[in-house]
Formats: structure tokens, C-alpha cells, sequence
């Protein structure tokens, strides 16, 4: 008997020890750019470790009862008539139940810090009034955001590009240009069906719903092109509806938006 | 009562085709319905596995070159529509539910054996119907989900006969739910307790509870839809004021439970295999039973995690994040109690146990997955990507229809009084099994780094990973070899079952192989435990 127990806790501490260590020394996730990014990887990493302790758990008792209960040729009769076991099954109620629960309070945590649980109805920057409905998104807001002054961006979306209006610069760019640690308020409109706004270095998506304008902002923390994809069937060329994102130092910023600005007024 | 009178119909035997031929002809009997439903469905199913050939074909490579990007769209649509409503749904249902029920209830046929027919009748011309569409020209290119604006806006002819057919294909699956409720409720054999009826019972009582409560909801959202296509209404059409994520709460508010609509009665069929196969009770019935109906109730509650990123308010986020988390407690106790029936059992490896325990493992993985995505900063990244296929691949395909294989190897004598070949079998598991995994467990990979679903192109950097999966999907296109020419051979010459082969307790197995018209000459047998493997009374 003791040697039984022995046994199992062998394999239960092996099952954790696999999962952890698969947790923490495999990224399956591009790299991270926005604040929102290592949020949302403490939360993935949780729940991948997790998942891998149910899971290898689960496949090594169907794989062991497979092997160890096969029937052998000498073997007639059935097995043991056991119908139930009332206090195992409401041990096997409760904990997941419990797990369960702290997993929906943590990512109910993870999403209040993304800036997901923020009322974003009220007054905001760009509306132009404040009777016009907007539908939520994710509002980030980044610790050094006093020191920052905002970037207002105005995104449209139809089939099949994205267009970035700069309000303050009176411009349209085919490409978003944002200085990193700027924190980006966007308010997205589509032109015609529903398209999605996208990048996955951010870990951040939204629709863009025709008719119902919504909000994301974001603050970048990496310097780089990103990929802004398309994330919502829309059409034919759904998949190749791209625009890329171009997080860069604040004077390279500055530079590319005044460049953009002189033109745009010499016209 | 008017039921049985109904049912003798069946019984003009005079009237009715003998041998194979039975089955191609219109019948009453639930024998001859379930098999037609099988029949059916696996046809339509080649179909949906060609088509999901073609799309693996196309991205084996980064660019839109096997075939146009707006055909693309088009098998895609195709491929979801077919394997969900002519596949999945007919054949987990409407196979296995007429075919089993009534020897569950101890009944001669179903309640209502006309609408039992009316109901598969349905099926084959709106499938045709459907499949003919892609001809006409401008086949829907939606997606299966057919969201507005875009489903207004692409070619009208197709979606308006996308939306016909799943009209027609929803009437059939409210047609079979009635019948079932009623069979399950009204036609028990006297003496025969609610608690003592095999898990698939209670299953599909749990499943048509979803099919007759969330439909029609299906059924009226599509008709609003097509007015606004046809008639230019505005009711999902934001350019006439409309509201595009109303139709997104009505669409999920169907579509969700059809989820468990599809593997609900799977979980039924599984917990009627593995105790036969492991010659033990089945562990906790009564809290299997209270389990599926926990499920059904929280699958009507959850449907909006399908739009976490459509501009939902945060406390809905946050409710429906709760909800869906919560149905992994019901789901992870009928898992539990699968894995408990094996133990200490005396397991058969055959081929319907094996499939069996594939799908245990491939529906945890699937469940995972799924409790993952419930949370809404989790899903919030992953939504609409590769990620998602993976998992509901994992679910539909890992989970049900590895559970639609394991039943065929299961009842295969009973239905034909002949064994299937062992062999062949196994070797139809393993290449099934490695290709499954190999097919949609790089997919999750592809989703978190960025791939997004349904699209013809891709960035390069996917395109080696994409091949894994593709190379995956040919060997589920072979795995269906196998399988073929075992039903074929067994069909023909394969060895004589017996009755009983075995030796198992449920109704159907304590009559003939095959069954009689009226599944047992004499009166229907009264089994209080269908599952009294072990014990002294049950030899
Ligand atoms: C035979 C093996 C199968 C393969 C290789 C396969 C492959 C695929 C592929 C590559 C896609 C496209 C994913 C995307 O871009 O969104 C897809 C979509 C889909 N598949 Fe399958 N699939 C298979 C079986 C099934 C089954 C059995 C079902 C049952 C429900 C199913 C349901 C769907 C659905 C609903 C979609 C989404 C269609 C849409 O976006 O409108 N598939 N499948
Ligand atoms: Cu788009
Ligand atoms: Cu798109």
C-alpha cells in the first residue's frame, strides 16, 4: 500500500514538474510590444501550465488503465461492479470548480489591467460630440501616461485596407506610425462589412463594426514593424487586408509626421 | 394510443423492399431511418472532407494560387455548412438516436414515425440543394456563420439558397427533437424508471432540449436575414440602420448549443461503449445524468464568448468569461467518470475502444483549449485565428467524430449480425489518430503567432508549419481507406457475430442481429441495469 502511494506521488510530482518546466522554457508566443503583451503571456503561461497538468494527467490514466486493465487471454469475466464513488466524485466536483473559479478572478484581474474593465463611453478626446455612441474596446493605459500627451488616430477600415487619419496633422497614411511608449488612443470605423484590427505582438484585437464606431488604445514598448492584420472574414481578399505598424523613437516620429503634415498643406 | 397505432404501419411488411434495398427506400421502421441518416451523412461527409482537402491544398503554399481567393471562400463555406448541418448534426443525432432509442425505451419504433421520416427526408435535397448552389454561381462565400454586412453584400443567388437549405436542415433537426422528447418521455415500457435508462437517453434528451429550444431562434434570425437580402430591409443592415451584433447574439444564441448539440449525444454513444468493452458499470450515473443537464443549462447561457472582440459591454464580457469557464466542471466530472469505468476493468483493446479513448484524449486537449479562450483577455488575442480552428477541430473532429467511428465499429453487427475486422480497425485508428494531431496541433501555434482564420494567403513564415498540417490532413484523407474497404469486406463476407458478440446488456443487444421490424418478436425485454457488468444476476 505504501508503496502504491509512493508511486503516485511520484507521478503526480513528475506530471507537475513536466508542466512547469514546459510553462516557463517554451514561448509559443510572438515577441511582445505593447504593455498589454506581458499581461496577457502571465495569464497564457498560467493556463498553459495548467492545461498541461490535466492534460498529461488525463492521457497517462487512460494510457496506464489501457495497459494495466487490458484483458488478458486467460481472462474471463468481468470487472469489478463498481458504480460510483460518492465522495471521490464531489472531491472531483469541487476542485475544478475551484480552479476554475481562480482562473476566471485572475483573468477577470489580467483583463481589469489590460484596461479592458475601463468605461470608455464618456467624453473622449476625439469625439467630436459626445451624443455619438461608442462601442467599448480595450483601454490601456500605460504608468508614465501624464507624462505623455495622447496619440489621437482615426482608423477606417474597408475592403481591403486600413487608412489612419492623423486629426492633429490633417493627414491619411496608408501605414500607422506611433513613438513607442506613447500611449495610442484609436477610433475605428469600417466603410462597409466588419473587419478586425489586429496585432498580434500587441496581443490586442477589435472589430471594426460598420455603423458602430469602437475604441482600443494601446501603448507600443518596442520599436519595430509589426503586422496589423485583418482578423474578420471580409470578402475576397480578407486574407490579404494588411497594414503594418510602425512603432519608432519619438523624434523619428516627429520627423515622419511633420514630413507628412508639409506636404499634405503645400498641396 | 394513437402512437402504436401509427407504428404498425411499419409493421406492412408486405409493403416493404427486402434486404440491403429496405434501406434505400421509404420506410417508417427507426432502424431503416437511422441507417439512411448514416448512410446520408457519410456521403455528404466525403464531400466536406474533399472540400477540406482542397483548402489544406491551398496552403501548402503562402500564396492564393491552387485556387481563387472568392472560391476559396466558397469551399470554405461549403466545408463548415456540410460537415455541421449534413454531417455532424444528422448523424449523431438523427443515426444513433433513431437506431438506439427506441430499443432504449423498450419501444417498437418512434413516437412519431412519419415526422421521423419527414425529418431525414429533408435532409438529402436541402444537402443537394446546398452542394448544387455552389454551381449556380456566386456560391455563399460568408462563412458558415454568414455575417451581415457581408452576407448582404456577396453574391445574392448563393447566400439566399445557403440560407434555404439551412432553413430546411434546422426543420429536420426540430423535427427529430420532438420526436425524441416524446419517444424518451411517452413510449417507455411500463416499469421502466427515468434512472434506469442508458446514458445515451438521457444525452439526447439533453441534446433535443437544445435542438427544439435554440433553432428556431436559428431559423428566425436567417429569415430576417433574407429579407434584408431580398426584400432590402434593415434589420442586420447598417447602411439601412441596422445592427450588425444583433445578428451575432442571435446567430450564437443557436450556434453555441449546437455545439453541445454535436457532442452531447457523442458523450452519450461513449458512455454506452466504454462500459461493454471494459465489462464495468458505468462510474456515477446519477451525477452523468446531472452533468448533462448542468450542461445543457449553461450552454444556453454562454453564447456571447463568440464575441469578445464585437464591441460587447465589460460586464457581459465578465458574465459570459464565468459561464463558460463553468461548464468545464460538468464536462471534466463525465470525463472523470469515464476514465474511473476503466479502471480496474477488463479492457478489450478493439477498435471501438480505441477510438473511445482517442477521443477522451483529443476532448481534453479540445476542453483545455476552450477553457482558455473563456477568458476574455486570452480570447481577446486569439479570436478568429488559427487557434480557434485547432479547437473546435479538436472538439468536433477529436471528439465526435472519433465517437461516430467508435459506434460504427460498436453496432456495426448489430446492425448487419457481422463482425467488422480487427485489424483493419486498429490500422484505421492509428492513421486517424497520428493524422488528426498532426493535422490541427501545429494549428494553435499558427493562431498565437499570428495567422488569421479563413484566408488563402498567408505570411510566408507559417508556410512549414502549414505543410505539417497539411501533410496531417492527407493521412485522414487515407485513414478513410481503410475504413471503406472494412465495411465493404465485413458487409460481404465478414464473420458471423452472433446476437451478442459482446456480451453486452443494453436493450438492443437481447434480440436478434440484425433486429426483427419491431426489434424483438416476443414483448420487449425490462433491463433495470444496463450496466451490471460484475455482478451476480447480470449472466
Ligand atoms: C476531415 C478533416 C477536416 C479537415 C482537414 C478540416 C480542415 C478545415 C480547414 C483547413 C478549415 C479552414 C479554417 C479557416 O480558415 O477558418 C476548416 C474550417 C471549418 N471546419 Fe473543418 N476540417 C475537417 C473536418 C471538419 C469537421 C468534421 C467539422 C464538423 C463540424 C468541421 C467544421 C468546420 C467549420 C465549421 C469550419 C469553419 C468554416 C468557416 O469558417 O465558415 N471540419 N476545416
Ligand atoms: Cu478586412
Ligand atoms: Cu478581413
Amino acid at each position: 500500500m505504501l508503496n502504491k502511494n509512493f508511486y503516485l506521488i511520484l507521478i503526480i510530482s513528475a506530471v507537475f514538474g513536466i508542466s512547469f518546466w514546459i510553462g516557463f522554457n517554451v514561448n509559443l508566443l510572438p515577441v511582445e510590444a505593447s504593455i498589454n503583451a506581458p499581461i496577457y503571456d502571465e495569464l497564457f503561461k498560467i493556463l498553459f501550465i495548467i492545461g498541461l497538468i490535466i492534460f498529461i494527467g488525463m492521457t497517462i490514466a487512460v494510457v496506464y488503465s489501457l495497459f494495466k486493465f487490458r484483458k488478458r487471454k486467460d481472462q474471463f469475466g468481468d470487472g469489478i461492479a463498481l458504480e460510483g464513488n460518492l465522495s471521490l466524485e464531489i472531491v472531483w466536483t469541487i476542485i475544478p470548480s475551484i480552479i476554475v473559479l481562480i482562473i476566471g478572478l485572475y483573468s477577470y484581474n489580467i483583463y481589469d489591467r489590460m484596461g479592458g474593465m475601463k468605461e470608455l463611453n464618456h467624453s473622449h478626446e476625439m469625439m467630436k460630440s459626445n451624443t455619438e455612441k461608442i462601442w467599448a474596446g480595450i483601454s490601456q493605459t500605460s504608468n508614465n501616461e501624464v507624462a505623455n500627451k495622447n496619440l489621437s488616430v482615426e482608423v477606417s477600415a474597408m475592403q481591403f485596407a486600413f487608412l489612419f487619419n492623423y486629426p492633429k496633422g490633417e493627414f491619411i497614411s496608408g501605414e500607422l506610425h506611433v513613438p513607442v511608449d506613447h500611449k495610442v488612443s484609436m477610433k475605428m470605423e469600417s466603410k462597409d462589412v466588419i473587419h478586425a484590427f489586429w496585432v498580434p505582438e500587441f496581443r490586442i484585437k477589435q472589430d471594426i463594426i460598420p455603423g458602430q464606431p469602437t475604441i482600443l488604445n494601446f501603448t507600443p514598448t518596442k520599436v519595430g514593424k509589426y503586422p496589423i492584420i485583418c482578423a474578420e472574414l471580409c470578402g475576397p481578399y480578407h486574407g490579404g487586408m494588411r497594414a503594418s505598424i510602425i512603432v519608432e523613437e519619438e523624434s523619428d516620429y516627429k520627423d515622419w509626421f511633420n514630413k507628412n503634415t508639409k506636404t499634405e498643406v503645400s498641396l | 394510443m394513437t402512437i402504436l397505432i401509427d407504428s404498425q404501419d411499419s409493421n406492412n411488411k408486405s409493403l416493404q423492399p427486402k434486404g440491403w434495398l429496405r434501406y434505400f427506400s421509404f420506410s417508417l421502421d427507426h432502424k431503416v431511418i437511422g441507417i439512411q441518416y448514416l448512410v446520408c451523412g457519410f456521403l455528404f461527409y466525403l464531400i466536406g472532407g474533399t472540400l477540406a482537402s482542397a483548402i489544406r491544398i491551398e496552403l501548402t503554399s503562402p500564396m492564393s494560387d491552387f485556387m481563387p481567393r472568392d472560391i476559396y471562400n466558397q469551399v470554405l463555406t461549403l466545408h463548415g455548412t456540410i460537415m455541421i448541418f449534413l454531417w455532424i448534426v444528422p448523424v449523431v443525432n438523427g443515426a444513433f438516436g433513431n437506431y438506439l432509442i427506441p430499443f432504449y425505451v423498450g419501444a417498437r419504433d418512434m413516437a412519431f414515425p412519419r415526422l421521423n421520416a419527414v425529418a431525414f427526408w429533408l435532409i438529402p435535397p436541402s444537402g443537394l440543394m446546398l452542394v448544387a448552389s455552389y454551381f449556380v454561381e456566386g456560391a455563399a462565400q460568408a462563412g458558415w456563420t454568414a455575417y451581415p454586412p457581408l452576407s448582404i453584400t456577396t453574391p445574392q443567388s448563393g447566400q439566399i439558397i445557403w440560407i434555404m437549405s439551412v432553413l430546411l436542415l434546422g426543420g429536420s433537426s426540430i423535427f427529430g427533437g420532438i420526436n425524441f422528447i416524446a419517444t424518451i418521455i411517452k413510449l417507455r415500457r411500463p416499469g421502466l424508471k427515468l434512472m434506469q435508462l442508458p446514458m445515451y437517453c438521457w444525452a439526447m434528451l439533453g441534446t433535443s432540449l437544445l435542438v427544439v429550444l435554440s433553432t428556431p431562434v436559428l431559423a428566425g434570425t436567417l429569415i430576417l436575414l433574407s429579407f434584408d437580402i431580398v426584400a432590402h430591409t434593415g434589420f442586420f443592415n447598417p447602411v439601412l440602420g441596422g445592427n450588425v451584433v444583433v445578428y451575432q447574439h442571435l446567430f450564437w444564441f443557436y450556434s453555441h448549443p449546437a455545439v453541445y448539440i454535436m457532442v452531447l449525444p457523442a458523450f452519450g454513444l461513449v458512455s454506452e461503449i466504454l462500459p461493454v468493452h471494459s465489462r464495468k458499470p458505468l462510474f456515477g450515473y446519477t451525477t452523468m445524468v446531472f452533468s448533462i443537464m448542468g450542461i445543457v443549462v449553461l450552454g444556453l447561457v454562454v453564447w456571447a464568448h463568440h464575441m469578445f472582440t464585437s464591441g460587447t459591454p465589460p460586464w457581459m464580457r465578465l458574465f459570459f468569461t464565468i459561464a463558460t469557464a463553468f461548464i468545464a466542471v460538468p464536462t471534466g466530472i463525465k470525463f472523470f467518470n469515464w476514465v474511473a469505468t476503466l479502471w480496474g476493468g477488463k479492457i478489450s483493446i478493439n477498435s471501438a475502444m480505441l477510438f473511445s479513448c482517442g477521443f477522451i484524449i483529443n476532448f481534453v486537449f479540445g476542453g483545455i483549449t476552450g477553457v482558455a479562450l473563456a477568458q476574455v483577455p486570452f480570447d481577446i488575442h486569439v479570436h478568429d485565428t488559427y487557434f480557434v480552428v485547432a479547437h473546435f477541430h479538436y472538439i468536433v473532429y477529436g471528439g465526435t467524430v472519433f465517437i461516430i467511428f467508435s459506434s460504427i465499429y460498436h453496432w456495426f453487427p448489430k446492425v448487419t449480425g457481422k463482425l467488422m475486422n480487427e485489424k483493419l480497425g486498429i490500422l484505421h485508428f492509428a492513421i486517424t489518430f497520428i493524422g488528426f494531431n498532426l493535422c490541427f496541433a501545429p494549428q494553435h501555434w499558427l493562431g498565437l503567432n499570428g495567422m488569421p482564420r479563413r484566408v488563402a494567403e498567408y505570411d510566408p513564415q507559417f508556410q512549414f508549419v502549414n505543410q505539417i498540417s497539411s501533410l496531417g490532413a492527407l493521412l485522414m484523407a487515407i485513414s478513410t481507406i481503410p475504413f471503406l474497404i472494412n465495411i465493404y469486406a465485413s458487409i460481404k463476407n465478414g464473420k458471423d457475430s452472433g446476437d451478442n458478440p459482446w456480451d453486452a446488456l443494453t436493450p438492443e443487444w437481447l434480440t436478434t442481429s440484425p433486429p426483427p421490424v419491431e426489434n424483438w418478436e416476443g414483448e420487449a425485454p425490462l433491463v433495470e441495469e444496463p450496466y451490471g457488468y460484475g455482478k451476480p444476476i447480470s449472466k
